[in-house]
């Protein structure tokens, strides 16, 4: 009768315990992206009070106002969604050819072409960075759209995840198509192509994130302000406004927005897909 | 009869080159050949307008006598011992948490998922201004006054704190899948004998997610390696740690395209390059120690 007893207790005690965890962490997590958005609409004079207000003595959009002004925010969302959206048809369109390829056809070369798709995928992007700088300026195309996107023409990640996806369908489902009279490219985009649904949007999904938070890359290739991505732009501010957080806040939430807006809508697909995929 | 192919079989062999062409070709172009290029510029001096000279092994004497450069590989490797374990472990933590029987588990996957959707470069900037040692409110709330960014002492500690707040929930996320994958039964059986919930951790949780958390350990130490958008926002030039808190990859950013020193930065990127083998070798090699792959 006791050891139930106190059995049921440490089982109150875990649940509490658990629960008081995760809401810990919870707030943890939230408390930086409550602050930002508090201290974006915070007068500066406000912001550096101490003791600090927690909510602002009167709210206020005029920082909002100052970071539209001193960086091009029109043309960072414009840049950063082409960007993402060209990436994302590369990704797709060419990985799911090459996925295909690798996984379900027989050709000669096949081990050592995939090779060079793992030893891709092994080297971290930045042993290429200065080479593929180099073509891009040669080019001619430095500033460009076409400069955002050009490490993302092909995608090596893509490829061997989607060729997993592939191998994962049954031959015979190729088979009856191909019995049927389609050649192998209609079965491709017929048959498999459409049964790889759930692998291709978590592939979209990575693929967008990785490329909108990307850093490195647009600062190297794109130094006019007015070709400059989301995460690019967003770095000149902290010279511009050294002290002025209220702005950079206000910066940050602009820039932040898009996405969490697309993961609050598809938070299922965001989370599983991007654990999914595995890697980043 | 042996090498002749059927008509068939040749159509399957030319679609599956087809299909493949244009990654083949874009990797070839995109990562191959700027690979060996990385590798014979470092061993380049460079004079401007991509035009490079060979000069040996120069970068490298240059880059082994530095003292910035051996600074900056302490950094690196400081980092990586700040963020991995705690990460992981934190990690750990949240995923058997989040595995139990709670109410909202979609809601604070969701919180703890979300820094993942944000771009590294806003998140350092709220950071900034958290951590800032005047008006932050870190030091509000601690009632200290402590320079989080600007001394030498807890610059790197401050990005630390940003970066495993970053990935905790994507590695949880991947840990709570590890955790789902364990057989209920083994717990039933383990009840019957009855081992007490913190043996049951240690003898069925902690092996049977092992695997899982050995490829977490890895992305993880390879993020950590390549660290430069944190940093890169957290630093300033200006900043008086920055000695102090650069890492391989900012010092390659600075090189090769501040400085324009594209020999010396390809010599860095390679190095590092090698420290993340070397790394990722030792671990392959540790996990025999303690990552069970079955039971």
């Amino acid at each position: 009768m006791k050891s139930t007893n106190s059995l049921h207790r440490s089982y109150a005690m875990a649940k509490f315990f658990t629960y008081f965890f995760l809401i810990l962490g919870a707030l943890i997590m939230i408390f930086p992206f409550v602050w930002m958005i508090l201290t974006s609409s915070k007068t500066v004079p406000e912001s550096m009070q101490i003791p600090p207000t927690i909510l602002p003595e009167q709210w206020t959009l005029a920082n909002f106002r100052d970071v539209l002004k001193s960086l091009p925010f029109g043309h960072l969302y414009w840049n950063t969604t082409l960007m993402v959206i060209f990436r994302v048809i590369c990704a797709i369109l060419f990985s799911s050819m090459a996925g295909y390829a690798f996984a379900k056809l027989k050709f000669r070369g096949k081990n050592l072409l995939f090779g060079i798709v793992l030893v891709q995928m092994s080297l971290p992007s930045q042993i290429f960075i200065i080479p593929q700088y180099q073509m891009v300026a040669k080019m001619g195309m430095a500033n460009t759209i076409f400069a955002l996107v050009f490490p993302g023409l092909v995608s090596a990640f893509g490829v061997f995840f989607l060729r997993q996806t592939y191998m994962s369908i049954p031959d015979e489902v190729g088979e009856a198509a191909y019995l049927d009279g389609c050649n192998q490219w209609q079965t491709f985009y017929k048959v498999m192509f459409p049964l790889t649904g759930t692998s291709v949007a978590a592939l979209t999904i990575f693929t967008a994130v990785f490329a909108y938070g990307d850093l490195m890359w647009p600062q190297v290739v794109n130094s006019d302000v007015k070709m400059m991505t989301l995460s690019a732009g967003l770095a000149t501010l902290k010279g511009q406004f050294a002290t002025n957080f209220p702005v950079m806040m206000a910066g940050s939430l602009l820039a932040m927005l898009p996405m969490v807006i697309l993961y609050l809508i598809f938070q299922r697909q965001f989370v599983e897909g991007i654990a999914g995929t595995g890697g980043k | 009869m042996k090498n002749k192919l059927s008509a068939a079989a040749r159509r399957e062999e030319n679609w599956g080159w087809i299909m493949v062409a244009p990654t083949i070709i874009g990797l070839s172009i995109l990562n191959l050949w700027p690979f060996v290029q990385t590798i014979y510029t470092s061993f380049c001096e460079h004079l401007g307008f991509g035009h490079y000279r060979f000069i040996g092994l120069k970068n490298y004497v240059d880059m082994f006598s530095n003292t910035e450069f051996w600074k900056a590989t302490w950094n690196t490797v400081f980092f990586c011992i700040l963020t991995v374990p705690v990460g992981v472990a934190l990690a750990l933590l949240v995923a058997i948490l989040l595995n139990a029987k709670v109410k909202f588990k979609d809601g604070f996957r969701t919180i703890f998922f979300l820094p993942l959707v944000c771009a590294p470069a806003a998140v350092a900037m709220v950071w900034r201004w958290i951590f800032n040692g005047e008006y932050g409110i870190l030091n509000q709330i601690l009632g200290q006054n402590i320079q989080w960014i600007t001394s030498s002492k807890t610059a790197i500690i401050a990005v630390a704190i940003v970066s495993v707040w970053s990935s905790i929930g994507y590695d949880a996320v991947l840990l709570l899948a590890g955790l789902q994958n364990i057989p209920k039964t083994l717990y039933e059986a383990n009840s019957i004998d009855g081992a007490g919930k913190v043996r049951q951790f240690f003898t069925i949780t902690l092996p049977m997610v092992s695997p899982t958390m050995f490829s977490v350990l890895i992305m993880r130490l390879m993020a950590s390696m390549k660290v430069y958008d944190l940093i890169y926002m957290m630093a300033d030039n200006t900043n008086p740690a920055l000695g102090d808190l650069q890492s391989l990859m900012y010092l390659f950013y600075r090189s090769s395209f501040i400085a324009g020193d594209r020999g010396y930065g390809s010599a860095i990127v390679i190095w590092t390059v090698g420290l993340i083998l070397l790394v990722t070798l030792i671990q392959f090699w540790g996990q025999k120690k303690w990552v069970t792959y079955d039971i």
